[in-house]
């Protein structure tokens, strides 16, 4: 697989301007990421990880500094353009979940096909669903699905548009530490399946330890940028 | 679109029923339209399948002296059919009551009506009047009010009558427009010997004229006009009619409509604070679609579906509504109108009412959604975000209210048919939201600064509620003080008007007058008042005259000119004009100078103008004016210019004359009297009738009797229609209601949890709903009374009344109904065992 460069971050700044003046939450932060590739970004809370994270994905624009996602310069393109970016090319997984109540967990996993369009893909779907282990609960509502039940379909979503990138933050973060590793083994089966770069936001050093490289914010900078240490 | 449309219907999924019952909102305002549009619709049809019964004839010739031989020559030489009419105002004693009362007198002979017939109770007795006799048909009203029937005689002059029938229907006339003197049928040859024969002055004669087939009717009254224009002739047509009828309808429809369509705006805000509340609970949704791909317009796009389904589901059952409440229509009119109506559905009308109330529950609706295009996608991760971005200014709101400001100015101008009315009315409307939002708002800014700690811990969360975030204190007091300002404003309107007449009467001032008077009479007549125990207060002449040209300039020409401004009315009418040397109590002078003797030889009399007549006819000091005084020719100038206190029950005229002028001319005398009781009255009335036959009478007692039938009917169709306001805004605090559920319900469920006892949490919830009916009723009540002092002083120029029993009484009446209204949509909220809702929020 050639391994070109998926995601790269160029001095990037995010201030906020607030009532007691500007507040910047990074700064001057570069980084790049091979396609195939995964990277956990760590550090304590307040450090910029969230910030970090919502930047590369398009989610928000920096004040200064360029983010290049799957080829794109995401600076150049506006609200709408960034979405299709997304709509194409990445899939995320959020900490509490993030289903929408009122779809049931098959029509969930559908939302980012349906967005684009496309028609019959109601197998994939299902096939996804039952990859994450919950093939029999696709007619469920979020309400009646447990958090860890919750998070599969959320994973499974994230896949659905064979994304080339995934961003996670925190994807274990509300779930109980049994439950958090058969998801950790999930993404990470996923993420070697479909050749997904990966970007991981966490607390957790020991699920960080399981990606190729550490991120380590403080204070909104990058303090460290390292190979993983293998346990 | 495939995707908007399948999400938009996923999402609905748990609140279909919530957006359902904000859909209510729009319905009672569609349903005004509708039902008033429909209906009106129905009326027109049944004018014109009825065009020929509207008269009973093809043409009305009316003369103010008897119907001269070559007129009558012409009319027969048409080579159709004639029936002439006597019409004049007579004072009928029901002598078994010993009671009278002013009665407009039609004696007819010959075949009339022509087309349609007189519907008579029992029926087929108006064959009695073209067989003669002294027989009388009344209307039902004279029946009830005096407690007479059928074969129970009454006395008109001095001759007895025997009641017949009652009158149920007469071709072209609404048996409830003559509420100051019913009509009394009698055939012509029966008032020989009731002494009311050489009354002719006062008198109008009529011929009904069946024309040949083929004969144009306005073709024969331009040549009569032409041929008898020295005869002070007027015309009526069946055209003529049908239009002024279908103008009426049209005015009528018209400000019902608007009246109709507040209800509708309302139903408008309504909707958008719900979808407000429905957006709040989607932000994260809109979020995560928006990380997953979608644009900000897919993501406007769901919402608006939503909205517009919203509207649609409104929109129906608003149509079904005022269908249902047109059929119950015609029988709540019956009475008002001159002919019986069928009912069907006008489905134009229905459309139009459907496509405002979707128009604008859906401009409504953009004011909360276009809020979702700037929801970022960020929020999914942090939900602080959004609070920043919904703070901020968007300028496309701006344009969404100027839409809403075009669309009910649109709407406005299309229902009155005039720019200026509709701007008007969208201008009102507009002040009147932004006092009431302004009010409403410094109500909830009062609630937070001064409600005293000391006071109990319910009635303080009672009124914190009133302040809190998410609170709808605003909306409440908008749509309940809306409604309860225009049906309280109607209320205190007719309290003042008929307190004004009431007021009238008192402090020894006239409250009996009596008219018709003969110049022989005057003199003994006076004596009669006196015998009886009250004082004449006031007496005047009256001649009746025409004018004949303005400025030099003849009322033919001035009438068509389409520069003229001068009212057709005006010029047309037929003057009671009086003569005197000083101006009476009730009259002042505010231009010029009065002048009360003519002198001979010094060129045409000055007269003195009231001061809306002469607004009317722009007329100005030194303007000449000629009048035709019953066929002699007399100049005049304007002299004076006078304000006249028209509302006193004494004799008031638009012209009065400086003597010297008149005095000669043949004329009749009102004279004004003051009874000390209506006991009193009533002798006054039999004496004067029963020594002078010919003499009426009106009392004041009349009057207020009138006035307030008048005000039942019309207050009736106003007040069904600001009933749909009211209406409106209890839904609107029902969906409201509903809407703050779940807050509430979480609320309760901690207050619970923390040890509130299920007694406190329903205080709590009275407290917060009295205080909310009681402002919004006191808000509503307050713009009333200032409505009713401004429309009092500006308007009807008398003093206001509102009494404070009147105006207590609606606002505990509002106050009760929200607080019985919150009370039962609240119910079963604190039922939810606390650990389920709980387990919810996690």
């Amino acid at each position: 697989m050639p391994s070109q460069t998926m995601l790269r971050v160029e001095r990037l700044t995010k201030t906020y301007w607030t009532a007691a003046g500007p507040l910047t939450v990074l700064h001057d932060t570069s980084f790049g990421l091979e396609g195939g590739s995964s990277i956990a970004v760590v550090g304590p809370s307040g450090s910029g990880k969230t910030t970090l994270l919502g930047l590369c994905a398009g989610l928000d624009r920096a004040t200064s500094g360029s983010v290049e996602l799957a080829g794109e310069s995401l600076d150049a393109l506006d609200e709408d353009a960034r979405a299709r970016v997304r709509n194409s090319s990445v899939g995320f997984v959020f900490q509490n979940f993030q289903l929408i109540p009122t779809l049931t967990a098959l029509e969930n996993v559908l939302v980012p096909l349906e967005l684009r369009g496309d028609r019959g893909c109601e197998p994939q779907a299902r096939a996804l669903l039952e990859r994450v282990g919950l093939g029999d609960r696709a007619s469920h509502y979020p309400v009646q699905l447990s958090g860890g039940e919750q998070q599969r379909v959320a994973l499974a979503r994230a896949f659905i548009n064979r994304p080339k990138i995934l961003f996670c933050d925190e994807p274990t973060g509300d779930l109980d530490s049994v439950t958090a590793e058969s998801m950790v083994e999930l993404i990470f089966g996923l993420n070697r399946e479909h050749a997904t770069t990966l970007v991981l936001v966490t607390h957790n050093l020991e699920l960080a330890g399981r990606c190729r490289r550490v991120l380590r914010l403080k204070g909104g900078r990058v303090a460290s940028d390292e190979p993983a240490a293998r346990s | 679109m495939r995707f908007v449309l399948m999400m938009a219907w996923r999402d609905s999924r748990a609140s279909r029923r919530r957006l359902a019952l904000y859909s209510l909102s729009i319905v009672l305002g569609i349903a005004a339209l509708v039902s008033i549009g429909s209906f009106t619709a129905n009326v027109r049809r049944a004018i014109d399948a009825e065009a020929d019964s509207l008269l009973g004839a093809d043409l009305f010739v009316t003369a103010p002296a008897p119907l001269a031989a070559p007129l009558m020559d012409y009319l027969r030489g048409l080579g159709g059919e004639i029936a002439t009419e006597r019409m004049f105002s007579s004072m009928m004693t029901f002598t078994a009551a010993r009671r009278l009362r002013l009665v407009q007198v039609h004696a007819i002979q010959g075949p009339f009506p022509f087309y349609g017939r007189f519907e008579t109770d029992p029926a087929g007795a108006s064959s009695l009047l073209a067989a003669g006799g002294d027989i009388v048909l009344l209307e039902p009203t004279l029946l009830a009010q005096f407690g007479v029937g059928v074969g129970d005689r009454v006395k008109l002059g001095t001759k007895l009558f025997t009641i017949a029938a009652a009158l149920r229907k007469i071709p072209g006339e609404s048996p409830g427009v003559a509420m100051m003197a019913p009509r009394a049928y009698i055939p012509l040859a029966a008032l020989e010997g009731t002494g009311l024969m050489g009354n002719e002055a006062l008198a109008r004669y009529r011929a009904m004229v069946k024309l040949p087939p083929g004969r144009d009717a306005a073709g024969v009254v331009r040549q009569m006009r032409d041929k008898f224009g020295q005869m002070r002739l007027s015309f009526e047509t069946v055209e003529e009619r049908k239009r002024n009828l279908g103008d009426a309808l049209r005015h009528l429809d018209g400000f019902l409509s608007l009246v109709g369509f507040v209800a509708l705006v309302l139903g408008g805000i309504g909707v958008a604070s719900a979808l407000h509340a429905h957006i709040r609970g989607k932000l994260s949704t809109v979020a995560v679609l928006r990380c997953l791909g979608a644009s900000s317009g897919q993501g406007l796009a769901v919402y608006l579906v939503q909205g517009l389904g919203l509207g649609l589901l409104g929109a129906g059952a608003g149509a079904a509504a005022g269908i249902a409440v047109q059929r119950l229509l015609p029988a709540l009119a019956k009475g008002l109108l001159p002919i019986d109506v069928d009912f069907f559905v006008s489905w134009p009308d229905v459309l139009r009412g459907t496509g405002a109330g979707i128009a604008i529950s859906l401009l409504f609706s953009l004011l909360p959604l276009i809020s979702v295009r700037r929801i970022p996608p960020l929020a999914a991760l942090r939900s602080a975000v959004v609070e920043g971005a919904a703070a901020a200014k968007d300028p496309l709101r701006f344009a969404v209210v100027g839409a809403i400001a075009a669309a009910v100015a649109g709407f406005a101008v299309w229902q009155t048919g005039s720019v200026a009315v509709g701007l008007g009315f969208t201008g009102m409307l507009g002040v009147g939201f932004l006092s009431l939002g302004g009010l409403a708002a410094g109500v909830s800014w009062a609630a937070r600064r001064f409600v005293p700690r000391g006071l109990p811990y319910v009635v303080r969360q009672g009124f914190a509620n009133l302040h809190r975030p998410n609170n709808r204190t605003v909306l409440l007091l908008l749509s309940l003080g809306l409604g309860t300002f225009q049906v309280l404003t109607l209320l205190l309107v007719r309290t003042t008007l008929v307190a004004e007449i009431r007021g009238a009467g008192s402090a020894g001032r006239p409250n009996l007058v009596l008219f018709d008077i003969q110049d022989d009479q005057i003199g003994p007549l006076k004596s009669v008042v006196a015998g009886a125990g009250a004082s004449v207060a006031e007496s005047a002449p009256i001649v009746t005259m025409k004018i004949v040209s303005v400025r030099g300039l003849g009322v033919e020409k001035l009438l068509a000119d389409p520069h003229s401004r001068m009212p057709a009315w005006a010029l047309r009418r037929e003057y009671r004009s009086t003569f005197r040397g000083s101006l009476s109590g009730t009259e002042k002078v505010v231009q010029g100078a009065f002048s009360g003797r003519a002198s001979p030889g010094a060129g045409p009399a000055a007269v003195s103008v009231e001061e809306g007549l002469a607004r009317d006819m722009q007329l100005k000091i030194g303007d000449e004016v000629d009048w035709d005084v019953q066929g002699l020719p007399v100049r005049t100038r304007v002299g004076s210019i006078r304000s006249v206190e028209w509302r006193r029950l004494e004799p008031n005229f638009f012209v009065v004359f400086p003597e010297g002028v008149l005095e000669e001319a043949p004329k009749t005398y009102v004279v004004a009297v003051r009874a000390a009781s209506p006991a009193q009255s009533a002798a006054v009335q039999r004496a004067v009738v029963d020594a002078f036959p010919n003499v009426t009478a009106i009392d004041l007692a009349l009057v207020i009797d009138t006035l307030d039938g008048i005000f039942s009917k019309v207050e009736f169709a106003i007040e069904f229609m600001a009933l749909f306001t009211v209406a409106t805004g209890l839904i609107v605090l029902v969906g409201t209601i509903v809407t703050g559920r779940h807050q509430r319900i979480r609320e309760t469920v901690l207050l619970r949890t923390l040890g509130a006892s299920r007694r406190q949490v329903t205080e709590i919830q009275l407290v917060e709903y009295a205080v909310l009916g009681v402002q919004a009723a006191v808000v509503g009540g307050l713009l009333a009374v200032a409505a009713n002092a401004l429309l009092a002083r500006f308007v009807f120029h008398v003093a206001p009344s509102a009494p404070a029993g009147q105006v207590a009484g609606a606002v505990a009446a509002v106050a009760l109904l929200t607080v019985a209204t919150g009370f039962i949509v609240s119910r079963g909220i604190t039922d939810h065992p606390p650990l389920q809702v709980l387990r919810q929020e996690t």
